[in-house]
Parts: C-alpha cells; sequence; structure tokens
C-alpha cells in the first residue's frame, strides 16, 4: 500500500542551514548534508532544501550542495527557492536532485511548468503555492507568501495540474507558523478537485496535527520544519503514532 | 568489478552513481559501445516521458545494443518500462525483452504514484534477504502488469509489476538508489549476480 509521506524541510542560505537546528548530536549544525543524513537514518521519506540565499553566486553554491546531498542521501529530495528556467532545473537535475518545486516563476510564467515537465517529466516538477484566506476566498500569494495576486487558490491549481505539474506543495500562510494545525479544509478540497498528489505545508505543531492531515486534510504528504529541528517531534514516534491512528506509513 | 551506467541523456543517473558508490564501488557513465560490452554489470537508467527517451536512445545507437547484453542488466523507472514490448507513453515501441505492454494507471488513483509503497511475491536472486512486504520508492504514472517475468508485486489500484527478469535481464519498477537501505541491499544485490 502506497504510505503517506514525513518531510523535513530545510531553509538553506549560502549552501547552509538557517535558522536554530537543535541537534546536539551535529558536528556542525549548519551543514545542510550531515542533517540530511540524520532524517534519512531517522526514518523521513523524503527531503526538501528550500535555498533563501540571494547572492550571485547562488546558483553554483546550490548545485555544489546538491551534489553533495546526493552522494550521502539514500532518499528522494526536492530543492526548491528561486528557480527560474528549463538551465536551472537542468543544473539542479544533473547535479543529483530528485524534484526541482517551482513557485513565483510558475505564476509569472505558467509556461514552465508545460516546457519542464515536457523535458524533465511531470514525476520531477512540483509547483509550489503560497496561500492566504481573504474575506472567505483563497488568493494565492508571491514571494515566500509576501505578495498577494489576484488568482484564486483553487483555479491555479487546476491550471498546474493540467499544465503538468506532478505534485503539489501547498502552504497556507495563515498557518504557517502558528503550530495550529494545517489547513485541512482547503487541503480536503484541493485533494478532491485534483487527481496529483497533494503535500500539506504550514502549521505543524504537534503529532496529531499529521494524523489529521492525512485523515480530514486528506493529505499525500506532509512538510514541516521547527517541530523536526526542534525536536519537538522525533519522526520515528510520529510515524508509530500515525500507523496506530490507522494511516499507512513506512516504518 | 566493472559497473556501467548506460549515458543516453535520459534521466537523473548521478544519484545511482552515487549509490554504487556507497556500496564501495565505481560506476561508470557512458554511452560507448566497447565500455558498455565490456563491463560486468550494466545499468540502465530513465526517467522522463517514454518516447523521447526512447527517442534518445535510438540516436545513441543503444537500441539495438541492449537487448544483446550477455551480463547481468538491471534496467531502473523508465528503464525498465523501455525493455518492455510497448508502452502506452508517446505510444511507444520498447526493447522487446520483457513481454508485456505497459500501461496507465487509470484516474480512480492519483497519478503519479509518488512515494514508497511495499514489494511482495519476491522470487529471484535480486531479492535474497528482503522481507515480504518491504517499502521502496516509485514515482510513475505507467505500469507493467503481472506477467510470466513478475518477480516483485506492489500494489496500487491494482497489482502491478514492481519487478521483472527474463534471463539476465532484471528490470525495477521502483528507484533502488532511493529505496533507503532496502534499495541499497536490492542494488548489491544486482552487483553479486554471476
Amino acid at each position: 500500500m502506497l504510505t503517506k509521506r514525513i518531510i523535513p524541510c530545510l531553509d538553506i542560505k549560502d549552501g547552509r542551514t538557517v535558522k536554530g537546528i537543535n541537534f546536539v548530536d551535529l558536528r556542525d549544525a549548519g551543514d545542510p548534508v550531515e542533517l540530511a543524513e540524520i532524517y534519512a537514518n531517522s526514518g523521513a521519506d523524503e527531503l526538501v532544501f528550500l535555498d533563501i540565499s540571494a547572492t550571485e553566486e547562488k546558483r553554483k553554491t546550490l548545485a555544489d550542495l546538491v551534489y553533495r546531498v546526493a552522494e550521502k542521501v539514500n532518499i528522494p529530495f526536492t530543492v526548491g527557492g528561486g528557480i527560474a528556467s528549463i538551465e536551472d532545473v537542468d543544473m539542479l537535475l544533473q547535479n543529483g536532485a530528485d524534484k526541482v518545486s517551482i513557485n513565483s516563476s510558475a505564476v509569472k510564467n505558467p509556461q514552465l511548468i508545460n516546457d519542464l515537465s515536457a523535458k524533465f517529466g511531470s514525476q520531477c516538477i512540483v509547483v509550489a503555492i503560497d496561500a492566504k484566506l481573504i474575506e472567505g476566498e483563497w488568493i494565492v500569494h508571491l514571494v515566500g507568501g509576501k505578495v498577494p495576486t489576484e488568482i484564486r487558490l483553487f483555479d491555479w491549481a487546476k491550471e498546474v495540474e493540467e499544465r503538468g505539474a506532478g505534485e503539489i506543495l501547498f502552504t497556507s500562510m495563515d498557518n504557517d507558523g502558528t503550530k495550529d494545525g494545517f489547513a485541512n479544509e482547503a487541503l480536503a478540497r484541493l485533494s478532491t478537485e485534483l487527481n496529483i498528489p497533494i503535500i500539506a505545508s504550514g502549521g505543524a505543531g504537534n503529532m496529531q496535527h499529521f494524523t489529521d492531515t492525512f485523515i480530514e486534510g486528506k493529505a499525500d504528504a506532509a512538510l514541516a520544519a521547527s517541530v523536526f529541528h526542534f525536536k519537538e517531534i522525533e519522526i520515528v514516534d510520529l510515524k508509530k503514532e500515525l500507523k496506530d491512528n490507522g494511516i499507512p506509513v513506512r516504518i | 568489478m566493472k559497473i556501467v551506467i548506460i549515458n543516453y541523456g535520459a534521466g537523473n543517473i548521478q544519484s545511482i552513481k552515487f549509490a554504487i558508490q556507497r556500496l564501495g564501488y565505481e560506476a561508470v557513465l557512458t554511452s560507448d559501445v566497447n565500455e558498455i560490452l565490456a563491463a560486468d554489470k550494466v545499468i540502465f537508467p530513465g526517467v522522463g516521458e517514454a518516447s523521447s527517451a526512447m527517442h534518445k536512445l535510438k540516436a545513441s545507437g543503444l537500441d539495438a545494443l541492449v537487448p544483446t547484453l550477455k551480463q547481468p542488466v538491471l534496467g531502473i523507472c523508465l528503464g525498465m518500462q523501455l525493455m518492455c514490448n510497448a508502452t502506452e507513453e508517446g505510444d511507444t515501441k520498447g526493447l522487446g525483452i520483457f513481454d508485456v505492454d505497459v500501461v496507465k494507471f487509470s484516474k480512480k488513483v492519483k497519478v503519479p504514484q509518488i512515494g514508497w509503497n511495499q514489494i511482495a511475491n519476491l522470487k529471484s536472486d535480486l531479492f535474497s534477504g528482503i522481507s515480504e512486504g518491504e517499502y521502496i520508492y516509485l514515482v510513475h504514472s505507467f505500469y507493467a502488469p503481472i506477467c510470466k517475468e513478475t518477480i516483485a508485486t506492489s500494489e496500487y489500484e491494482l497489482e502491478y509489476s514492481a519487478a521483472l527478469q527474463k534471463n539476465n535481464f532484471y528490470g525495477t519498477q521502483f528507484h533502488p538508489e532511493k529505496s533507503s537501505s532496502v534499495g541499497e541491499k536490492i542494488l548489491m544485490n544486482f552487483l553479486r549476480i554471476k
């Protein structure tokens, strides 16, 4: 049976992990490769690296990091953050990334989704969507959720699927950082209206939230950062609880 | 041991090279006929769309070579699908090694299937030391139905071939290079096949 996936997300700046990561057993708390290996060995099903650096050397640094991660890590990983062209994607996949995630660049140029899925296959194109509930409507936001658009979430999600995305990573800006749980109503609607996997993101605070997003939110995978980085939730314990709740997971 | 990964421009071959490196071996990426012929083990990768991958394979002239290889050959994901008679994807004729036609999952399930699923009904040396029900990582929209060459099954909408074998030719729908320690064991088993 296909299992539900647990995906830790690592924010990367200039080739290093950012924000406090509370792993006492890390030799170098800023080394994404070492952290990735620990997650892979502790039962994470996939990893997401989100590059937030804005330097000119960004591309090369990121490609170099991807290469080093691929060398060591034996589970799939996705790379996102400022990816805007076929060349960007080609370089990341060549260096060993399994998937790439695009966000603002897809909104600005939707044809990019078609071009990337035609060239590399849908299976490696994740479209990330950040949205916020405004007066009863889910509205797509850009630049890490800072800039609102006119686009409605469900219209955009449908379009993204039609253009060839293999997966959608949906972050609710209303839930992100709250630790109050995922946006399960919107997630369930996405999961029902679309026929590609949906990754839930934003709001994870405790283990029950994961159970809820898989059952009520009908999510195929759940992504979180701080609860894992600060060891508030151990992936091994989380998977055991999910299994006890009847949710298929890889243990 | 000389291991080659056929490089015809389709797929994430770097991951396979690294996985073999983690097992303590070196693999060479090549499209050179003589180098492939001289190898002890041949890996035939592939991700992306079937007809364009087949097009690239033909352009490299290797479509005629692969079916004639005598050493153990492992097709991975789209590589395995291209080793079948045909695939529905892009209405593509395959290499005809495995006597089965690859078809698409229906809309009853989410397509592509992405993630970790279980393998069962394990036959062949490829799975020695691997328990029934172990988890492997897959990403695919098309599948090979169960056939006489099926050596492992998995279930998504229906039971399908997770792996195939005919003589020296092996194929896995899943990605052993991305399937954690289980995948590494399977790759190691392949490297041990005489």
